[in-house]
């Protein structure tokens, strides 16, 4: 069956390439539940919703269609310890500094991606997780333990097969990002896959950024800084008083 | 209920962040000391990254100690004078502390430092006062209840030039001492990253040989101006004060103090001290497990803001 179809394909592909020579066959209109995230002072994680349809010039093509969604937080190089045992204590000995890890990385797939990604397309696209955190190959361990560290904190995750494909056509899924959710541009990229090749790919951005009171304080903290530490104290000493003095009027009472 | 924190950049709950403060308020009340060594590793432990731990803590520490201190002075329980003369060396030592804590910080094993250092004070510190306490304890049993005899022998403490009356603790000694000894737990705090309450009560009980009821009351006066000096200066340089983490902390924990300033009160000196000394042994114990023993996670993801 397989053989008959490669056949087929090998048959018709020309005819098609013929027809259009320079439009993509499959396109992603893609849409987002949200295309911002409010990190407000009740902010509790959200779930961003994320569908699409593949628009098509051509007929369909006759092998499988798969589709790939990543969505990467802002990036940072970051500084890796390793502990090893000295004089009896475990302390850090070796230390390492990742050029890029993603703060949060999600992976959704439509069907396992050891049967619909190679290891070359991931290669070239960095499609999964490993491929995202930067690394010259003396840091190996040292990136793989960031992976690990990141997956355990579920900022780093794959789920396979969760992405629904409906005829071919119409996708979804749904992405959660987690509570303790940094600020900057999620980076989305849709993939769309045939035989294990991306045939089609398309890029958005998710904006997550504090509003209110989150923003107000946190500008504060960075611009005016000593300021922000006068009125913490003053806050603190305001508390202390306060408390003092209500529970001096709840023992008069 | 949910509360994201600005700085820390992490959602907790906020009840719990209630409760926490208020435990460490009412230990804090109890035993006078500031409690940063309980809370900061409470909240590692909750998931707030490192940096902003320590700096919040002290601005948590600042609301209870004061509030502490108005239940105290209400009862003349502080030596101000005493307070005054052990601020002068505190702040001296604080500042110099500071200075080691970023050389150390530079060259790289700041965390495994501060680590050795809870586990050593805390560890001396504890067990001095557990076999103090208990001695104490036995004695006051075997008397029927009657406090024990005052020590008369003060040692070098008294032999020195400068002296000074301290009404409220009904002593006359020479101000080196205290200013020493304020200035030892002032750099041992900007080191530790706490108000040094937990060093700073023993030592005025076994150095100084003042009466534990005005110790609490003291350490505090002192312990604000400490906590309150790392708290801007950690703002400033660091950016890791967070203020809605302190503000549900800081609620919890002026009320936890009003009542543990109540039952400290009600206890007695030798079950305060008893107390106290099984705290910080503990606390001891844990962190030096966690040096001793094999961790499951040999690797660790460095803290961008500090520590």
């Amino acid at each position: 069956m397989r053989r008959l179809l490669a056949g087929l394909a090998f048959l018709v592909l020309p005819l098609m390439a013929e027809a259009q020579p320079s439009v993509v066959e499959e396109d992603v209109v893609l849409g987002l539940s949200h295309s911002r995230v409010r990190i407000t002072t009740n902010f509790d994680g959200s779930e961003i919703l994320i569908f699409g349809a593949i628009r098509r010039e051509a007929p369909m093509p006759e092998s499988e269609l798969d589709v790939i969604i990543a969505v990467a937080g802002p990036s940072n190089p970051v500084v890796v310890r390793k502990k090893a045992r000295h004089w009896g204590i475990w302390i850090n000995t070796e230390s390492a500094e990742i050029r890029s890890a993603p703060s949060l990385y999600a992976v959704a797939s439509s069907a396992p991606l050891s049967e619909i990604l190679s290891e070359q397309t991931d290669t070239i696209y960095r499609i999964t997780a490993p491929r995202a955190v930067w690394t010259l190959g003396s840091e190996k361990e040292f990136a793989e333990a960031v992976l690990r560290i990141r997956q355990n904190q579920g900022l780093y995750t794959l789920k396979e097969s969760s992405v629904e494909v409906t005829e071919q056509t119409l996708f979804r899924t749904s992405v959660s990002m987690p509570a303790n959710l940094t600020e900057g541009a999620y980076r989305t990229r849709v993939f769309l896959l045939r035989d294990q090749q991306v045939v089609s790919d398309f890029e958005t951005v998710i904006d997550v950024h504090k509003v209110g009171l989150e923003r107000y304080l946190f500008n504060l903290s960075r611009e005016h800084s000593l300021a922000y530490g006068i009125l913490a104290l003053v806050i603190a000493i305001a508390a202390g008083w306060g408390a003092s003095a209500a529970f001096r009027m709840l023992s008069r009472a | 209920m949910q509360i994201y924190l600005p700085i820390a950049e992490v959602s907790v709950n906020a009840i719990l962040l209630l409760g926490l403060g208020g435990i460490v308020g009412l230990l804090s009340g109890m035993f006078g000391v500031g409690g940063g060594f309980l809370i900061t590793p409470l909240l590692f432990f909750i998931g707030i990254p490192p940096a902003v731990a320590v700096a919040t803590s002290a601005n948590q520490i600042v609301a209870s100690s004061f509030s502490g201190l108005l239940a105290h002075l209400k009862r003349k329980t502080v030596d101000l004078k005493m307070g005054l003369v052990l601020l002068v060396g505190g702040l001296i030592g604080a500042g110099l502390g500071v200075i080691v804590f970023n050389y150390l910080r530079a060259l790289g094993q700041v965390d495994l430092l501060v680590r050795l250092c809870y586990v050593v004070f805390l560890g001396i510190v504890g067990a001095l006062m557990f076999v103090e306490g208990l001695r104490a304890w036995q004695r006051a049993r075997r008397a029927g209840g009657t406090p024990p005899a005052k020590r008369k022998y003060r040692g070098w403490v008294t032999a020195l030039p400068l002296k000074m009356r301290f009404r409220t603790s009904g002593l006359y000694i020479s101000v080196i001492p205290p200013v020493l000894v304020g200035f030892a737990v002032g750099l041992l705090a900007a080191i530790m990253g706490v108000g040094g309450g937990f060093i700073m009560v023993p030592a005025m009980i076994y150095i100084l040989h003042m009466p534990t009821k005005v110790v609490i009351g003291t350490s505090l006066f002192q312990i604000i101006f400490v906590a309150a000096f790392t708290t801007l200066l950690h703002a400033i340089t660091n950016h890791t004060v967070d203020m809605a983490l302190a503000l549900f902390l800081l609620v919890g924990g002026v009320i936890g103090a009003q009542f543990g300033t109540r039952i400290g009160l009600k206890m007695k000196a030798e079950q305060v001290r008893l107390l106290l000394a099984l705290l910080v042994l503990v606390v001891c114990g844990k962190l030096a497990l966690e040096l001793l023993l094999r961790p499951s996670e040999l690797y660790s993801i460095a803290d961008p803001g500090g520590l």
